[in-house]
């Protein structure tokens, strides 16, 4: 009990100065129950073996030095929607079919529809695997966006910046997207020196969601999040995220296929240089499929240099039932020098017998004759390793459906790769 | 144009000789022939000339207009106007044919000191190269080489060695695999580039390439070194007769 007590120790101080909230407070009370249950996680839990917690643990952030100036992506026709430091700005008007709110506005109602959600699908999403984080966010966010989209087609663009150096940003979107309605949810920037970010996305059927977002490029940041999704009968769930270095990255969806005929995209590509400080970044996924015909596809690249590490760990649970599931998984490291790692631990849990489920998981180095088969048409060999980069990036930037948002990351990766000023 | 002197390479990774003395020159205008019983090096020649990794070169020298090759970086030799036609040209997925092409011409225009060449003029060049190559505008949209049939990926090796326009040209077996037909596009292909200001290396096994692409000098290669030098009617003995009697002449 020695050891559990002082796993607990760093939560007690902010514990103590939990909001009570008002419709939310029945939720943040049981998450509370829940993490003083779980604690907080540590190098023994199975989904931390990787990753070491100690500076998401720990009670207060540590202050972020050296920024760098970022532009956000630029999205045109999408509500844009400020959080500096964790500190919304006034939300602009919503259209027709569109109902916004920020978290602590509505919280002084003790009634709201996003009583329905907020930790409802979080709480739910902590079995078979803890999430003591994403408890804590639950306890401790009283800011966060509340969007349902009723009809319609709708773009949102949250635009983060960090507010302070030493920030402790904590965040808790709620999202519901309407039978057959279309939200497109754009997040780009680093909401604090330290951030942890949840997000509940209920999918109606036929509903359709798509979300691209752009972590920052800031190395000294320490970031988790949680996306928390439940899908209807034939909708459409797709997620992209874009991260370049970062100190820690911790990216976890959980995706629950409740409906039959719907589909459930997760893809990132992750650019880690650790020349100036360490670089680790962990994408862990689980999808859960407890639904008739649907697909679900998990596509993961990570470039890394200079001692980076990436980590992956996902996993497709196909339930009983859950016949004609179609399942994919592919996760890929480029190693750029013999000093970076890359750690995977895809999984496969299958108990329906007419389904079809793969998974891959590759760690290689630039191909030699491919990069001198370039440079033997005259491309310096930075450029010609860019190119192979982009190469080895190419599926999973195809999983961005917007080509515009699409060629902004591009941009920036190729900024990464030191090509910012070519063609 | 191309001066190779008492050239001498082994594996770096290993103790294993496999050019012996190579002694070779190519002069501007020409098109000389190398022929040689698989494994006599030939592949090997044309990658130390480019400056593929895993070589090293033990004695002697390459020349390209008196510029010394071996001390320089692929893509230095390219910009110089070397090319090579791959054996095996590779495959590269997501990265696209015009981008390569286009990437590629403008290294090497900007490493002269050229201007780049603008997207619109780069189009039409391509355009019309590819058209007598008979290459369709969807495969020059493909990623490089992906999906590409063994005939199609030599047709797109000498669509780049056409819109690159360099001054000497390495072609290592560009004949292998290709039916007839595709071997006559090829061919056709390489003759319209010749020129007085440009010459021509063909690497091949067979003779039949060369009742296609007629060449000025043919040279005759076994383990690392050039063994007999003649006009085309060498190309013929070895048709005729195989590698069997030269070789024994030779010992
Ligand atoms: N990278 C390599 N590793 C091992 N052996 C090689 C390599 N490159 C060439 N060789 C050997 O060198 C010899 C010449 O090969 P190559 O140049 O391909 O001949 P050719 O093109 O005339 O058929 C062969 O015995 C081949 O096995
Ligand atoms: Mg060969």
């Amino acid at each position: 009990m020695a050891t559990e007590a002082k796993v607990l120790a760093p939560l007690d101080i902010r514990l103590a100065r939990a909001p009570a909230g008002g419709f939310t407070s029945a939720a943040r009370a049981a998450a509370h129950g829940r993490l003083v249950a779980m604690g907080l996680p540590g190098r023994r839990d199975e989904y931390w073996r990787y990753t070491d917690p100690a500076e998401l643990n720990a009670p207060a952030a540590v202050t972020a030095e050296n920024p760098m100036p970022e532009a956000p992506l630029s999205v045109s026709g999408a509500l844009q929607i400020r959080f500096d430091g964790g500190v919304a700005a006034p939300l602009p008007q919503s259209p027709e079919g569109l109902d916004l709110a920020l978290l602590s506005a509505a919280d002084t109602q003790d009634i709201h529809w996003a009583g329905a959600l907020f930790g409802v699908l979080e709480g739910e999403g902590q079995s078979p695997v803890k999430r003591p984080l994403a408890a804590l966010n639950t306890v401790l966010a009283t800011e966060g966006l509340l969007v349902r989209a009723g009809s319609g087609s709708h773009a949102i663009h949250v635009d983060y910046s960090i507010g302070s150096m030493g920030s402790d940003t904590y965040l808790h979107h709620c999202i519901r997207v309407g039978e057959g309605a279309d939200l497109t949810l754009i997040e780009s920037g680093r909401a604090g020196a330290r951030s942890n970010i949840l997000i509940e996305v209920d999918l109606a059927p036929g509903a359709r969601f798509h979300h691209v977002r752009a972590q920052g490029r800031d190395a000294d940041r320490r970031t988790v999040t949680h996306i928390f999704a439940r899908i209807g009968a034939g909708a459409s769930f797709k997620s992209f995220t874009f991260g370049e270095n970062g100190r820690l990255t911790r990216n976890e969806a959980i995706l629950d296929i409740r409906g039959d005929h719907a589909v459930a995209h997760v893809a990132g590509v992750a650019l880690g240089n650790g020349a100036a400080v360490p670089v680790l970044h962990d994408d862990t996924v689980f999808i859960t499929h407890g639904a008739v015909g649907c697909e679900s596809r998990q596509v993961f690249k990570k470039v890394l240099r200079n001692g980076a590490t990436g980590v992956f760990q996902g996993k497709i649970l196909v339930k009983p039932g859950a016949q004609k599931t179609d399942g994919y998984q592919i996760s890929q490291s480029l190693l750029l020098d013999e000093d970076s790692q890359f750690l995977a631990k895809p999984e496969l849990e299958i108990y329906a017998d007419d389904v079809k489920c793969s998974h891959g998981s590759t760690t290689g180095a630039i191909d030699e004759t491919a990069l001198f088969y370039l440079r033997s048409r005259g491309v310096e060999k930075d450029r010609a390793t860019a190119l192979l980069v982009l190469s080895f990036l190419a599926d999973a930037i195809a999983e961005i459906e917007d080509p515009d948002l699409a060629d902004q990351i591009v941009a920036r990766l190729e900024d990464w790769l030191g090509l910012g000023a070519a063609e | 144009m191309l001066k190779i002197q008492n050239l001498h390479v082994k594996l770096e990774a290993e103790d294993k000789p496999i050019l012996k003395g190579l002694d070779l020159t190519v002069e501007t205008g020409k098109v000389h022939a190398i022929m040689g019983p698989n494994g006599s090096g030939k592949s090997t020649l044309s990658y130390v000339l480019s400056g593929r990794d895993g070589y090293e070169v033990t004695e002697g020298t390459a020349e390209l207009d008196g510029v010394d090759l071996l001390s320089q970086e692929p893509e230095e030799r390219a910009s110089e106007g070397l090319f090579l036609a791959f054996q095996y040209p590779v495959e590269i997925p997501g990265v696209g044919n015009m981008t390569f092409l286009r990437t590629a011409l403008n290294a090497q225009r900007k490493a002269r000191g050229e201007d780049e060449v603008s997207a619109g003029d780069f189009l039409k060049l391509v355009r019309e190269k590819a058209k007598s190559l008979k290459i369709d505008a969807e495969m020059l949209k493909r990623p490089v080489n992906v999906g590409f049939s063994g005939g199609e990926k030599k047709r797109n090796e000498i669509l780049q060695m056409a819109v690159l326009e360099p001054k000497m040209c390495i072609l290592d077996e560009t004949d292998s695999g290709l039916d007839v037909d595709a071997m006559k596009l090829v061919a056709d292909g390489v003759n319209a580039l010749r020129s007085p200001d440009r010459a021509f290396l063909v690497i091949t096994h067979y003779q039949r390439l060369l009742d296609h692409i007629r060449p000025d000098v043919v040279h005759i290669m076994a383990d690392g070194r050039i063994i007999k030098t003649g006009g085309p009617e060498l190309a013929l003995e070895v048709e005729q007769n195989g590698y069997a009697d030269l070789l024994a002449e030779v010992k």
